[in-house]
């Protein structure tokens, strides 16, 4: 084998192993240090997150007016949920466009908080639209209406939203 | 050959042994469920800032089981440790892995706990405490993750240098449905790390015909070939080697490399043509592949030593011309680098937002060096530097809004200060007068209720007298004490009318006192309901009151804190990230000038070659034209 074979030799080799020589530059003390230091940023600023969250919820939301509202899928639902409009005492409070990746995380039973607003202590009429797809790719379109009662504590409601199968108009509503 | 098991596995781990939260039992705590929202989106800082509240709310109970979360708390304690494994906070992930391992805890929880901390452990490289965390499984192991364990526990034997112990977990991985095509290779790694080089190749030839559809399966498979080539063809045995490298797929990752030494096979056993024929192929492919810069090179050797010295020419031409664009593309992307362009790419908001963010780097123009980044962007080291170097831009720009809206919160509060601040005093004093009076019908309410309860034990019928009866019959006592002291003549027939009116009043009192006394209960009890209105009427006077002055009393100092915090923060990531990102650009162009270097050297190569080639064609030339 020539010299110019033998060199390209080595050099194929040396291409093999998936990670190269100068990876292992940065696994030296100087990555692994930074690789700390990051973690502990993370951390500190995970904290900042939760802490501003309360100072949030207090100054925005505050628990005598507070209202949450979580939207799940029912088990086993196959239909593509396009969208969702939320009325509270018939004015609009929110409506959400959900993509893929959104959509995927609720089948896996992900819970969405969809809204967080405030109303006075009493009865309230909520009213839920929801748009779809049905497996059978027929248009779905529901809506149904709601009423809770808000006390003086914070109220978080659960929306659970299902095709034809889940029963009534697909829509379910409960306090949690 | 050693280095090739550890980066192999570390990748099939790093691909194999990610599990989500999944869909089991019914959901009784929303915020678990929002966690999860976040969590199955990718979204670990969301995610893990709702469960770590959550959590330690939870922690903080007196009576935890009245809580929605205590149903899920043992899933949300190993949720927040695979959400920091997935936000790349190993050593948070570890504590909160080895506190659920210390709980009193279901032996098959604690033995998932165990596999995912001996996990994190061989993610960090610290095998020595990688095996002390597997050796702590015992007992009833969940089977969801009986393969990921041993599967785990022959990698860290093969990145301890115990092979033998390697190669008795894997032999019983042979038949697992999640593990068995990788188990293979891997048992075929370990004969070679044990030095049992039979037993290996025949092992890679078993790994290199599996028969499956799974895209990672067919990617090892063809792993196991080309490498079983490779030890073939660097003993000499070039036929063999031929044979095994020509199983790897035309279209799969390996294909380039394999092409590659299909053609040394030959070209070793003075096979030229056959040499010509993968090679041509390889030399048409991306042009920024190292193995086929190799080949573009190659292929003119190939022909001049099957003396077809005018196509080694015109093909070491198209080499020298091509290593020449290359070359200048890598001085692009070397000054491009060095202008923190490298970096800015990375961060751009539409790249992060695709999947195969890295792969789609190679189709942005402004960022030429990524072509020539993408074996160093493959490798673990760089893309944890990598990974660090995003979560850190993330993480500034989180900061950055965060930092932006303390002035909205201090403008919030300044408005419901100056809203509120004139009314309160006209709004107390008025809630004053209502105290007052408040506590007087509660008084009131209070001795009436007295009064009927005294009655049920002592009947006092005088006492449900109507205000005429009570006013007559004062009268009557006041006649009775004046006729007490009177000498009249008529005081005998005065005093007998007397006692007949107060006789008829008391008659009218005691028969009528149970029918008053029912109907003083049912008025008493209406009352009570008012007072319940009146009392939750000052109730929510006193709430709004309060909310009041709670929406802007008592914000300045943790806004003042948390402004300093998220300042510091803020000066704290701007470092890592200038430290990071020289690191990640130093490598980055320690690589393209590697890969520079190269192309100039077959360059120089090419160039001598291309003379070469010249002078004996057209001697071939002259010697044809000679009569």
């Amino acid at each position: 084998m020539s010299r110019l074979s033998r060199s390209f030799m080595v050099v194929l080799l040396a291409c093999i192993p998936l990670s190269s020589g100068i990876a292992q530059d940065l696994s030296g003390d100087e990555m692994r240090s930074l690789d700390g230091q990051v973690q502990e940023i993370k951390s500190d600023v995970l904290s900042i997150s939760s802490e501003l969250g309360n100072l949030e919820e207090r100054l925005l939301y505050p628990s005598s007016t507070q209202i949450a509202l979580f939207v799940a899928l029912a088990e086993d639902e196959s239909f593509r949920l396009d969208a969702v409009q939320l009325e509270i005492n018939g004015e609009l409070a929110t409506h959400h466009i959900y993509s893929y990746k959104e959509l995927e995380a609720l089948q896996k039973g992900g819970v969405q908080r969809i809204y967080t607003g405030n109303v006075a202590t009493g009865d309230h009429q909520l009213t839920v639209t929801m748009i779809g797809k049905l497996k059978n790719g027929k248009d779905l379109s529901q809506s149904d209406s709601f009423v809770f009662a808000k006390g003086i504590e914070p109220k978080a409601l659960g929306i659970t939203l299902g095709g034809p199968e889940f029963g009534g108009s697909g829509i379910q509503v409960g306090d949690w | 050959m050693s280095r090739i098991p550890l980066s192999l596995t570390g990748l099939l781990l790093f691909a194999s042994l990610a599990t989500s939260p999944s869909r089991s039992e019914e959901l009784k705590d929303l915020y678990f469920g929002e966690a999860l929202y976040y969590a199955h989106q990718g979204y670990y800082f969301e995610a893990l800032e709702r469960l770590d509240s959550e959590v330690l709310q939870h922690d903080g109970l007196d009576e935890p089981q009245l809580d929605t979360l205590y149903h899920h708390i043992d899933d949300a304690e190993f949720s927040l440790g695979d959400f920091e494994l997935r936000y790349r906070m190993h050593h948070r992930a570890g504590r909160a892995i080895k506190a659920v391992l210390e709980g009193a805890v279901d032996e098959q929880v604690r033995n998932d706990a165990a596999y995912r901390l001996a996990r994190i452990h061989f993610q960090k490289n610290q095998m020595a405490d990688a095996i002390r965390a597997l050796d702590r499984i015992d007992g009833k192991v969940p089977e969801s993750i009986r393969d990921d364990i041993e599967f785990l526990r022959a990698n860290v034997y093969l990145a301890e240098n115990r092979p033998q112990e390697s190669i008795a977990v894997l032999h019983d991985l042979q038949d697992s449905k999640s593990f068995g095509g990788f188990a293979a290779y891997n048992l075929g790694i370990a004969y070679l790390q044990s030095g049992q080089r039979e037993d290996a190749l025949q092992q890679l030839a078993r790994a290199g015909q599996v028969a499956t559809q799974d895209p990672a399966e067919l990617a090892i498979r063809d792993k196991s070939n080309l490498v079983l080539g490779t030890i073939l063809l660097e003993a000499g045995n070039f036929d063999e080697a031929r044979l095994y490298l020509n199983r790897v797929r035309l279209d799969g990752p390996f294909s380039n490399q394999a092409l590659l030494s299909a053609g040394w096979a030959s070209m070793s056993s003075d096979d030229f043509e056959r040499a010509v024929v993968p090679w041509n192929i390889l030399a048409d492919r991306e042009v920024t592949d190292g193995a086929t810069q190799e080949a573009m090179l190659a292929l003119p050797f190939a022909y001049g030593k099957l003396k077809v010295h005018g196509r080694a020419a015109v093909n070491y031409g198209r080499a020298l011309d091509s290593f020449g664009v290359e070359v200048t593309k890598l001085d692009a992307s070397i000054e491009s680098i060095r202008a923190g362009r490298f970096l800015e790419a990375l961060t751009r908001e539409e790249i992060r937002k695709d999947k195969d963010w890295v792969i789609r780097l190679r189709s942005l123009p402004e960022t030429p060096e990524t072509y020539y980044l993408m074996e160093l962007l493959a490798t673990h080291d760089f893309q944890t530097g990598l990974e660090n170097y995003l979560d850190l831009a993330d993480l500034r720009r989180r900061l950055l809004g965060w930092q932006a809206s303390f002035d909205s919160f201090d403008d919030m509060v300044d408005i419901r200060h100056d809203h509120y601040e004139p009314l309160l005093p006209d709004v107390d004093e008025q809630f004053r007068q209502l105290d007052s009076r408040m506590r007087l019908r509660i008084e009131q309410h209070k001795m009436l209720v007295r009064r009927r309860d005294d009655l049920l034990t002592t009947p006092r019928p005088e006492f449900l007298a109507t205000p005429e009866e009570q006013a007559v019959l004062a009268r009557i006592e006041h006649i009775e004490t004046l006729l007490q002291g009177a000498e009249t003549p008529f005081e005998a027939s005065l005093q007998r009318r007397m006692k007949r009116l107060k006789g008829l009043l008391i008659y009218t009192l005691e028969t009528e006192y149970h029918a008053r006394f029912t109907e003083f209960d049912r008025n008493l009890r209406g009352l009570d309901e008012a007072m319940l209105v009146a009392q939750g009427q000052y109730d929510q006077f006193v709430r709004s009151r309060q909310a009041a002055t709670h929406s802007y009393v008592g914000y300045e100092k943790p806004i003042s804190r948390l402004r300093a915090q998220v300042s510091n923060a803020i000066e704290q990531v701007d470092l890592l990230m200038a430290r990071q990102g020289h690191a990640l650009e130093t490598v980055a162009i320690k690589e393209l000038v590697t890969r520079r270097d190269r192309l100039e050297n077959y360059r120089d190569k090419a160039r001598f070659a291309l003379a070469d080639s010249y002078d004996r064609a057209t001697q071939a030339q002259a010697r044809v034209d000679e009569p």
